[in-house]
């Protein structure tokens, strides 16, 4: 594999061209419109199967509906307020477990009106039953591309890969994007048994009276639960192609084995935390990062790294309204039968920065022994 | 893995001769086997045989329009004896 | 004889329901190389409920406003993967393709799709319990467009959805109605045989939407066209042409076998006409 100069989103949009899409419909969106443009010149330049240029991201993701239901494997990708509009449709094709991938470059919502990053449009489509893989650098985002759609043909259920937009989508960097006979090593063609096929027809979507949808909501939520594996699986075998690994497919350990304090965050700040653990360790600071990939199927064993730690910080960009962050509370949830004091940070909204010392200053505060909830200015 | 989908004509399953208040029924020396019946039904429940016109009992739900297109008005409605 | 049927027996709507009527002669112009696309509304509903499905043919339903794009990818799949023959075809309610699902029409047809989109229109939000829609005639009464002390039934006209599909240039558009049953078929054989974007308006009487006898269904899809009321054409390169001129029945003929027009006064029932004798160029 070579390294190129490239831009993320190109890089991005070559990996899953590579992948060999059926249907990839896009609606551009700052900050992922280079990722959109990427793949229609691919389509130009008959790299790329085919590029529906839709009127709204609500038709994008409907158009991937139609495309998956008949068999083929499909692609878009959004930010902030697309993801936003799609939402009927996201919960939709979870609900028909439709294996579609999408790479949401995450953005802030409106309103006010903020095109920068933070990670309030994927979080508010946690309850989807969509899988969520967090990636911190562009290496690791073309690296989880082909997962996503393994992952998600063997589930037969939908992946959402997320790239800090701006941070990521548009950073030059050095990657090594996967060639395409390493794709095609590790994932078969999609071929689904349920289909909209005029030789077998079957009838899809039918709706559920209260007798039959809850069974359908159960059997989805068994087989989220049983992706944790898939997951796995599947990162490790990728890891075994590329000899690049991002921990478990999970979740990512920095130097936490014998860390007395831990900050658990998710995406490319951690880049920024991980500095910050090794100048805090030059002083002789025992501090580790817990990167979280998976926000959901949401990883509760982190419980056996977190339960002997004094303290647990969680660093995220998003909030919930009325009720403690997201993050934080997946995180508390799995530490509760340990006691522990666990501070709930918030910042890096609608794109503020947030830095090595914003990360040493989190260390610091959780220091203090007092278990806080503030938000990063 | 449960996907939400169902099998091609299950339907049939449904008998929605069970709705009726009034019957349709054919006269069929008089019919002169238009197809009008067969045509207009809204659940397939007239059918155009070599003797006459048909009404298929199960699914026929009574609405009379095969009644009303007849152009010789062969078909009467007539009410459905009580079970 | 059910087994013949691509649109079985066994589906639960109304006795004497228009759209029913519709959909299987739709389904009967089609044939089995057909994919169904269908949005939420009475179509769905009386025709798949889980596990049951009066479809013979392959069909799927996602939401009530993206039938269009659904049906874009259906095809865009059926594109790629070498399928040339496989119809794909949408069936929707008046309103998902008058409404809220007017949006994604407008882009399928502005891509140029290769979709046939089939409306049946009952003129309302029927399986939701009778709300007015962009499709409901003025003066009509419906529970959203009521007749009170004040206001006396829709105050706005009917939006022109013939005029305004046509005029993205698509190959084919076109509105029949279940009366005319030589000229559905012969419409939608003619649509499924071409390529690209097509749109067929069907009108479709509802029972207890509109208050009428069942046994009527027919009859006022006829005097619809005979009065004027409902335009029977296609448009195809932009080009009009009358496929049944009406006899220009008075309005009040097709009113008064509907309830849901009973309220309308002689005055009203005036300004409806005027309206119509202008559509068609008669005084």
């Amino acid at each position: 594999m070579a390294v190129e100069t490239i831009e993320g989103s190109f890089a991005i949009a070559k990996t899953v061209s590579r992948c060999e899409p059926g249907v990839v419909a896009c609606y551009p969106i700052t900050p992922s419109t280079h990722i959109a443009e990427d793949l229609d010149k691919l389509y130009a330049d008959g790299e790329l199967k085919s590029y529906v240029a839709v009127e709204s991201e609500f038709a994008a993701m409907s158009v991937l509906v139609g495309g998956s239901a008949a068999g083929a494997r499909t692609f878009t990708t959004t930010s902030g307020q697309g993801l936003a509009l799609m939402h009927e449709v996201v919960m939709a094709a979870a609900g028909m477990r439709l294996p579609i991938v999408a790479c949401v470059a995450n953005r802030a919502l409106s309103a006010p009106l903020n095109i920068w990053n933070d990670h309030q449009d994927s979080i508010s489509e946690r309850d989807s039953g969509w899988i969520q893989l967090f990636c911190e650098s562009n290496q690791e985002a073309v690296d989880t591309i082909p997962q996503a759609f393994k992952i998600a043909e063997s589930a037969m259920i939908p992946v959402m890969v997320c790239v800090d937009g701006f941070y990521l989508t548009h950073a030059v960097e050095q990657i090594e994007v996967p060639e395409k006979e390493m794709i095609a090593q590790y994932l078969p063609k999609f071929n689904p048994k349920i289909k909209l096929d005029a030789a077998a027809p079957l009838s899809l979507g039918v709706y559920a009276a209260p007798e039959h949808y809850q069974d359908f909501r159960e059997d989805l939520s068994k087989d989220f639960e049983a992706s944790n594996a898939a997951i796995e699986r599947y990162a490790e075998e990728w890891s075994g192609i590329t000899r690049r690994s991002y921990g478990n497919g999970r979740w990512e350990e920095y130097k936490t084995d014998d860390a007395e304090r831990v900050l658990i965050a998710m995406g490319s700040v951690c880049g920024n935390i991980k500095v910050a653990v090794d100048e805090l360790r030059k002083n002789g600071e025992k501090v580790g990062l817990l990167r979280i990939k998976s926000y959901r199927p949401f990883p509760y064993d982190i419980v056996r790294i977190l339960r002997n730690k004094q303290e647990i910080g969680v660093f995220e960009k998003d909030l919930s309204f009325g009720a403690k962050a997201p993050l934080f509370s997946e995180v508390a949830l799995s530490v509760r039968d340990w006691r522990m004091r666990v501070s709930s940070f918030i910042g890096g909204l609608g794109g503020k920065d947030v830095t090595v010392e914003h990360a040493k200053y989190m260390f610091t505060k959780m220091k203090e022994g007092a278990e806080v909830t503030e938000f990063i200015k | 893995m449960k996907i939400p989908y169902a099998q091609p004509g299950t339907a049939t399953a449904n008998k929605t001769g069970d709705w009726r208040s009034k019957k349709p029924v054919v006269n069929k020396p008089a019919c002169i086997k238009c197809g009008n019946c067969e045509r207009f039904c809204p659940d397939g429940a007239a059918e155009v045989k070599p003797d006459g016109a048909e009404i298929n009992y199960d699914f026929c739900k009574g609405c009379g329009i095969c009644a009303n297109e007849c152009p010789v008005k062969c078909i009467a409605m007539v009410e459905e004896e009580k079970k | 004889m059910p087994e013949n049927e691509l649109f079985t027996p066994g589906h639960t709507a109304c006795a004497g329901c228009g759209a029913a009527i519709a959909l299987r002669m739709v389904m009967k112009a089609l044939g089995p190389d057909t994919i169904i696309v269908n949005a939420t509304g009475c179509s769905e509903i009386f025709t798949s409920k889980y596990p049951q499905s009066a479809w013979r043919v392959p069909y799927i339903h996602c939401l009530f406003e993206n039938a269009a794009p659904v049906a874009a990818g259906v095809a865009k799949a059926l594109e790629v993967s070498g399928n040339d023959h496989t119809k794909v075809v949408v069936i929707a309610g008046d309103g998902a393709t008058y409404d809220i699902g007017f949006g994604c029409l407008s882009g399928a047809l502005e891509r140029n799709d290769n979709i046939l989109y089939i409306c049946y229109d009952n003129e309302a939000y029927m399986n939701t319990g009778v709300q007015r829609s962009g499709a409901t005639p003025f003066g009509t009464n419906t529970t959203t467009s009521q007749v009170g002390s004040k206001i006396h039934g829709k105050t706005e006209w009917k939006k022109p959805i013939l005029d305004i599909v046509a005029a993205h240039h698509i190959p084919y558009a076109a509105s029949t109605t279940i009366a005319y049953f030589a000229d559905l078929d012969r419409k939608v054989k003619k649509a499924a045989a071409m390529k690209g974007a097509r749109f067929i308006n069907i009108h479709a009487p509802c029972v207890p939407g509109w208050g009428y006898d069942p046994a009527l269904s027919v009859k006022l899809s006829k005097l619809a066209v005979e009065t004027g009321m409902w335009k029977m054409c296609e448009i195809e390169d932009g080009k009009e042409t009358i496929s049944v001129p009406p006899k220009m029945t008075p309005v009040v003929e097709y009113f008064k076998l509907q309830k849901r027009f009973k309220h309308l006064t002689p005055e009203e029932i005036e300004v409806i006409q005027k309206k119509i004798n202008a559509v068609w160029g008669k005084q």
